[in-house]
Parts: C-alpha cells; structure tokens; sequence
C-alpha cells in the first residue's frame, strides 16, 4: 500500500513549537484521508508532533530520523470543525 | 443551580505548560465543563530551546510542556503564535517592567485578551486561568487580578478556579455552570496546597521550571536584550526585533567589543551547527586548521573588527595554545577570505565585553 503524500511541510531549522503550530496550520487546509509529510530538525518534535496528533485524532503513519532530520508522515483522520458555528460576541 | 436544557458550558483554558494551570483546568473539567486549552508562542518561551540544540543536553526532556499537560487532562490545545503581536507588550509595557524586562502584568493582560479574541470567535463561555492570588509578586498580586479582568475586557468571564473563592462571583458561576464551593482559595507562595490538589488529582509529574516560563524573568536573557535594544539605539535604530534575534540571545557566548557589532561565539557543537544555519545572514566565522567553536557577527564589524573577531574565535578553538590560528571568515555575499591571526590570550579579554 502506497501512501501519496499530499503535501510536505519544511520546518526544518525550526524550534518547539513552531513546527506544531505550522503543522496545525497545514492540516487546516487538508482534507480527510490526505497525508502531510512534515521534516523538522529539532529532536523535540518526536515527541511534540505525535502528542499532537493523538491529541486531534490523526494518524502518525510514519515517524522517523534519518540524517539528524525528522519525517512525519500524518493522515487527516477527522476534521476539527470546532464551535465557531456558535461564534458569538460577549 | 445547574440548567440541564442549556449546552454544555465551554471555557478555554490559557495553559503554560505549569502545574497551575493544569490543577485550574482540572477544577473545571470535573464540574462538567468543556475545557479546550490555548497557548501563546511569544518567543520568549523557555521550552526546550536550548536543549534541542545543546548536544550536552540530549538526554534532558524536550518535551513541549503545554501540549504534554493538556494530553494529560484529555483536552486539545491550541497554539497561538503571537511573535509580531506581542512586540509592542515588551516594547511598550503600560505597567512597566518586572525585575529583568518582564512585562508580566501587561502580558497577562494581553494573553486574556487574545484569548477572550478565540473565544468569542470559537463559541467558547468563558476563560480559565491558572493564577494564584500572591503567587507572583506583579502579575499576580491582588490588586492585579480586577486590573487583568478589565483591560482584557474578559471582565466577570475571567475565571481562576485556584484562588476564586477570594475573588468576587464570576459570570460561570452566576450562570450555574460551576459550583463556587469546588472552586478554591489558595493565595500565597507556598505551593503545599498545589501539590496537594495535584495528589488527589493523581497529577504525579510535572514540569516545574523555576521563575516561571518565560526567559524574561532570567538575569542573564533580560542582560542579552538590553544590551540588543542599546546597541540598536546607539546605532539610530529602533528597538524592534525579529524571532531570529531573540531566539540568538539563547545562544552561545555574547561579547560585545564595541557598539557597532556583537560576536556570538558556539559553545560545543550543537550550537556550532545551529549557528550555521545562520550563515548566509551573517559573517561567520571559524578556524581552518583547527576544530573549535564557529561565530557569527550581528552589527557592520570593519576589517579591524574581523580581525579582533577571528583572535576571539582562535581563543575558544583547540588552535588556543598555538603561537597563531587561520581563521576563515565567510562574508554577506559568500566570498570567503582567510585571516592568519594570534589567538587572544583568555585573560586579556575585557570582561565588559562579555554580555
């Protein structure tokens, strides 16, 4: 079973958390069933990246260093719709 | 009274990753809450930085503390990224500065507000946060806490669970979404009645980093950045900064031989590798014939200055005992030159110069 990757992120040089908060914003724009590749440099996101993803459901299929760099590989699993359908002024 | 017709209540709850706000968010989830969490990105964040990149440090944690507490508690977080905003909170703190250049009240004021900003936005209720009456002496003094609800414009929809109970009713309350008699009263520095609660919560571990989160708070950043902003103005700029300067600051050794130009000098081999990333944005440095640290320059050194600069990098090389060193000095446009130069003797460098 092949994995087509839909899109790859470049957080390469990056620090924790940016390259959660740029994988966050990624996936805004994915649908269910797309596959994000993100590639980081900083060790943290072996830890950070997975947490968040167990975090909104979605699936890590790939996780791995090669060369001092990191690969993910996540599958949308759901769409966070959240409440903002409820968006209301106080 | 609690109306069963009405939604479940949401409140978004600003986690820093600490123990209290973890405890606050606890509190409320157990009173049938939706809690979602927030963290801001400032870049001034302690985190693991410094250990991601220092190679001594791998086997520290380098987990991201607010995502690790929010899986803990089973609620999502989201991550703000507010570098551009929070400039003019440090720039231009209304309330002042702490003992270093921590603009904590203004900070607090400002996070509230961006999270009253998501809230209202998302479809949440209401804020929770993790402050303790006392347990810091500016942002979280007493007189603070009307001054944080108002000009956050959250007013009565500011909730702390951990300290509450001293505070008057807030609108959550009022609206029966949580029982004022399970919210709490701890005021103080003591952090005994924190970790009992974290007891009977079975919260056995978390990150507890002293002087908080921040960088601000620390002597030694807070000197790094006084010592950009006054460069700046000695040399007619204004204060502002980019995410790469402050994230420098966390880096290497600082020294300062005159106004016009700084040399950040590695101190082992992850931040001489993290550094070279910043190759092409600065005149670096670094030995040809020896192993040793690598250099950048932040400012617009003369020829005179490389000089200076390469038997400062000579010092800190393996080269250091050598009559002489050859020190390779990469410019803004790439082009490469060599200077064959006398390593500084370590006790002829002026202390001053060290920031």
């Amino acid at each position: 079973m092949s994995n087509h990757i839909t899109q790859t992120l470049d957080a390469r040089r990056l620090l924790c958390p940016m390259p959660v908060i740029r994988t966050q914003q990624a996936m805004k724009n994915l649908q269910v069933g797309d596959i994000l590749e993100v590639v980081c440099t900083d060790p943290g996101t072996m830890h950070d990246i997975p947490t968040w993803c167990r975090m909104y459901q979605h699936e890590v299929l790939l996780a791995e260093e090669r060369e001092g760099e990191f690969y993910f590989h996540i599958k949308v699993i759901t769409v966070d719709e959240g409440y903002a359908s409820q968006a209301e002024e106080w | 009274m609690k109306d069963t017709n009405k939604k479940q209540p949401r409140a978004v709850s600003l986690i820093s990753g600490g123990l209290d706000s973890m405890l606050a968010t606890k509190v409320i989830i157990e009173q049938g809450v939706h809690v979602e969490g927030l963290n801001f990105f400032t870049g001034f964040c302690v985190e693991g930085h410094t250990h991601a990149i220092r190679k001594h440090d791998k086997n520290k944690q380098k987990r991201n503390n607010a995502l690790w507490s929010a899986e803990q508690l089973g609620i999502k977080l989201h991550i703000i990224d507010i570098v551009e905003e929070y400039k003019d909170v440090l720039l231009n703190p209304k309330h002042g500065y702490g003992a270093h250049m921590n603009p904590c009240l203004d900070c607090k004021v400002f996070m509230v507000k961006k999270a009253k900003q998501w809230a209202e936005e998302n479809g949440f209720d209401f804020i929770i946060t993790g402050e303790v009456i006392g347990q810091r002496p500016k942002s979280q003094r007493k007189s603070a806490m009307p001054v944080i609800a108002q000009e956050s414009g959250a007013l009565s929809r500011l909730l702390r669970p951990l300290c509450a109970q001293l505070l008057p009713e807030t609108y959550p309350e009022q609206q029966g979404w949580v029982d004022r008699e399970k919210l709490l009263a701890f005021s103080g520095r003591s952090r005994k009645p924190q970790m009992a609660l974290a007891e009977k919560f079975n919260i056995e571990d978390y990150a507890q980093p002293a002087g908080g989160c921040c960088v601000l708070t620390d002597d030694s950043y807070s000197d790094k950045l006084v010592d950009m902003w006054q460069a700046r103005i000695a040399n007619n700029k204004d204060r502002d900064y980019t995410l790469d300067d402050i994230m420098l600051l966390k880096i290497g050794r600082h020294l300062r031989p005159a106004p016009h130009y700084k040399i950040i000098v590695s101190r082992e081999e992850g931040e001489t590798n993290y550094l070279s990333g910043y190759r092409k944005q600065y005149i670096s440095l670094r030995s040809s014939r020896h192993s040793g640290p690598l250099a950048i320059i932040d400012g617009t050194p003369t020829a005179d200055d490389l000089q200076l600069a390469a038997r400062i990098v000579a010092r800190f090389g393996q080269g250091r005992a050598e009559p002489e060193d050859t020190i390779e000095v990469q410019m803004l446009d790439g082009q490469r030159h060599e200077l064959t130069v006398v390593p500084y003797p370590a006790e002829d460098i002026p202390k001053e110069w060290y920031v």
